[in-house]
């Protein structure tokens, strides 16, 4: 027996027409081949000329990761596929919304520890405060786990947008 | 408020044309000649253009997967884009088998689908479906034109899209009041697409490997597929296979791409395929596959696919490459510049090829050969049953003899099987069958297609009487337009390759695999104005087979066989290629089925 091959994940953006379906376009072709999507954001990118990023966080075999990045490419309005993970280093951030409800020793225990995470407070109540923060995936993982036992309550986050060191441009 | 874009440039509203008229000009700017098709309230604005226009002839089905099919037939009979127009919803539905059969098979189809007026789109109207949505997984790409202005350009660039790179299907989706509506009109655009740009010329690096990769090669086999029939590559195939006297092999799409009868050819391979092809492919030490796709009906068990040989493959398609089989050199390209490449870096390049070796080689695939795997017994006695092997052996011969042009379509099944393993082909472009998708109801709209584009050639659908039901209505459409398409049927009353595996597979259980309550073919022909004959034993079947080809008129020949002949040899599904069964009369070991290869389709 061949042992299965290790998973690994990559952070790919895909640089498209801005037209409509283009997103389902993308989502069907994960959907229907069984890619998975760990995080997806989508945003237009004003660079005149109509495009949208996509940013993709996936994870798969090497050979499944490939494929990905080859069935994105070959969408009819994808100009451009980058996989960041693998073509050089690359800054990967995404934003959360983090709203916790707690009282006493919790709620100053949770301030503190926010202060320490350098997120802001954005709305706060007697009962409640909603934070902003920014940051890498694990970091705000990290910092969401913390609350939890805090009185976390709710928490909305954007997705990964990411974008390479240096020079080097998608 | 106040226009602050740069207008585009509209014509002043004289110039302008109906949106069905627009969409018709450009239709006949991209050469198009015949269209597929079947009215409805949303599409009446284009019928009404047809009408008063004589350049694009229109072709009416009698159901909407069968337009798709004709076209399919039309498009790979003549290389060309196929063209088909349908209503919105049940027209949109009723062809999306079709739009995903010519999407498994790299078919270039143009789909034009009726769509609701735009400000009703969304709000459940009569006969409204989400086309675009329903439809995204069934082609290449697809378009909603919203605006009238992009009408000609949406038109031109489904066009370019359909036919470049690995083609397919595109679908055009038309909102009733674009087509009512003014539109300008736009030439075909001389700039590249903005994003659609697949790459034709191979990397020269990966030329030069492959090539010493083959100049050292012991045990070479060159593996086609329906890609070289797609890039036009089949003269370039037989020279290269020829120059570098390797043996070869194709899928059921490839054939006809390398001439059927050279010695050099051994038959087709997979699941279905000879002994010698798929003997070759596991022990061959160099594999050049040019526009296959290492399909799970080739390579059988993945693990045990060709062990330890280096495998090069062609491909236009990135997203082919190392998609089932980890391949060792890849080559980006059209298979035709590829293999001329090939060509000139084979002659250029220094080293001899080891032909000792390579002659140990054919040694070896001549005692495979020896086997002889697709030997069966007819017996000849006056009343003895048609072995169906037989009967297209005699189909292939009789046209053979009488030399005229023939084209092959199939349906899905044993028949089809036994087309691909006795019927030979020596040009591309004459094999229509459906590989991908493997749909039932393919063959005769598909032959259909094709007599519309040849109709001096003679057309015949191999079929089986359970797949001909799926879409005997286009007997109809043969009769309307006095197309002589012949229907072949092997008639075995069953379902015989569902029969087949439940044999070997289901302990003989043939569950629903009997076609229960046919209907008589010869009547059925003749109540379709067309012509009907029946051969019921082996003495008969000559005389059928001449009558056939000798008719002015569409014929369905119900040709009676053996009920109980199965498919060999047979690769069982999960099964290696050299677990082979081979049928009887070969004294050989069957493969066991293993549970994994049970879950297989
Ligand atoms: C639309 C569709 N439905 C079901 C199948 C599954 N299927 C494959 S072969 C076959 C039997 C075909 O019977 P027939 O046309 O009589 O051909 P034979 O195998 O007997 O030559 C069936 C049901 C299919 N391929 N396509």
């Amino acid at each position: 027996m061949t042992t299965p091959a290790p998973n690994t994940s990559a952070t790919i953006s895909v640089l498209v027409e801005n037209e409509a379906g283009v997103l389902a376009r993308v989502i069907g072709l994960f959907s229907g081949r069984g890619y998975n999507i760990d995080s997806l954001t989508v945003a237009p990118v004003d660079d005149g000329r109509g495009r949208s990023r996509i940013n993709i966080v996936t994870s798969g075999t090497e050979m499944v990761i490939e494929q990905i990045k080859a069935q994105l490419d070959r969408l009819v309005p994808v100009h451009r596929v980058s996989d960041l993970t693998r073509e050089g280093p690359h800054i990967a951030r995404e934003m959360a919304l983090i709203k916790v409800c707690s009282t006493g020793n919790d709620r100053a225990e949770a301030l503190r520890l926010a202060d320490a995470f350098r997120a802001r407070v954005v709305d706060a109540t007697t009962g409640s405060f909603v934070f902003e923060m920014t940051g890498s995936t694990e970091k705000l993982d990290a910092f969401v786990e913390l609350m939890r036992p805090l009185g976390l309550a709710e928490v909305s986050r954007t997705g990964v947008a990411a974008i390479a060191r240096g020079t080097r441009v998608i | 408020m106040s226009q602050t874009l740069a207008a585009p440039a509209i014509p002043p509203a004289a110039d302008l044309q109906s949106g069905a008229e627009v969409l018709l000009r450009a239709l006949k700017d991209q050469g198009v000649e015949v269209i597929f098709g079947y009215p409805g309230g949303s599409v009446l604005p284009i019928y009404d253009a047809i009408f008063q226009q004589n350049a694009i002839r229109h072709i009416l089905v009698r159901h909407e997967q069968a337009a798709v099919h004709a076209a399919e037939g039309y498009a790979r009979s003549t290389g060309k884009v196929g063209v088909v127009l349908v209503t919105s919803g049940p027209g949109a539905t009723n062809a999306v088998t079709g739009l995903v059969d010519a999407l498994m098979d790299s078919i270039p189809v143009v789909c034009l689908t009726g769509q609701v007026p735009t400000h009703l789109i969304g709000n459940d109207a009569f006969q409204e479906a989400d086309t675009t949505g329903i439809t995204r997984p069934a082609t290449k790409h697809n378009y909603l034109v919203k605006k009238s202005e992009d009408l000609a350009r949406i038109v031109h660039e489904a066009f370019y899209v359909a036919r470049s790179g690995r083609p397919g299907p595109v679908v055009i989706d038309l909102p009733k009041d674009i087509l009512i509506g003014k539109a300008p009109y736009q030439a075909i655009p001389e700039t590249p697409h903005r994003s659609y740009r697949p790459a034709t010329d191979p990397d020269p690096a990966q030329i030069a490997r492959a090539v010493a990769a083959m100049k050292a090669a012991k045990r070479p086999i060159v593996y086609f597929g329906g890609g070289v029939i797609n890039a036009g590559a089949a003269g370039a195939l037989t020279r290269f296979v020829r120059k570098t006297g390797f043996p070869c092999t194709g899928t059921l799409m490839g054939l006809g791409a390398y001439p059927s009868n050279d010695p050099q050819f051994l038959g087709m391979l997979g699941m279905h395929g000879t002994y010698e092809a798929n003997l070759s492919m596991h022990g061959c030490d160099v594999m050049l596959n040019v526009g296959a796709r290492f399909d799970d009906r080739v390579t059988g068990r993945l693990n045990a696919f060709s062990p330890g040989s280096t495998k090069i493959h062609v491909d236009i398609d990135p997203s082919s490459i190392n998609k089932n089989v980890r391949v060792d050199i890849p080559v980006i390209g059209d298979a035709g510049v590829v293999l001329e490449a090939l060509i000139a870096a084979w002659d250029a390049h220094p080293a001899p090829s080891d032909t000792q070796s390579v002659a140990a080689w054919w040694r070896q695939i001549a005692e495979w050969r020896g086997i002889d795997c697709l030997k069966f017994t007819q017996t000849q006695g006056r009343g003895d049953t048609i072995k169906p092997q037989y009967a297209v052996q005699r189909l292939y011969d009789i046209t053979r003899e009488l030399g005229r042009e023939t084209f092959i379509s199939t349906e899905v099944g044993q028949h089809q099987m036994w087309a691909a393993q006795y019927f030979r082909f020596d040009q591309p472009n004459h094999w229509m069958t459906s590989g991908g998708l493997g749909t039932m109801g393919y063959g005769l709209p598909a032959a259909m297609g094709v007599q519309i584009a040849h109709p001096d050639a003679l057309v015949i659908d191999i079929a089986g009487e359970a797949s001909i039901l799926m879409n005997i209505q286009e007997m109809a459409t043969l009769a309307q337009y006095r197309l002589p398409v012949k229907v072949f049927i092997l008639n075995n009353q069953y379902m015989g390759m569902v029969r087949q595996w439940q044999e070997l597979l289901h302990g003989g259980r043939y569950s629903e695999s009997y076609s229960e309550a046919l209907p008589d073919f010869v009547r059925l022909a003749e109540a379709f104005h067309g012509v009907g004959m029946r051969a019921e034993s082996v003495d008969q079947l000559d005389d059928v087979i001449r009558a056939m080809i000798a008719s002015p008129k569409a014929v369905i020949a119900d040709i009676c066989v053996d009920q109980k002949e199965n498919c060999f040899p047979m690769i069982p599904s999960g099964a290696a290629h050299n677990e082979m069964i081979l049928g009887a009369g070969h004294n050989q070991r069957a493969a066991s089925i293993t549970d994994e290869g049970l879950v297989l389709v």
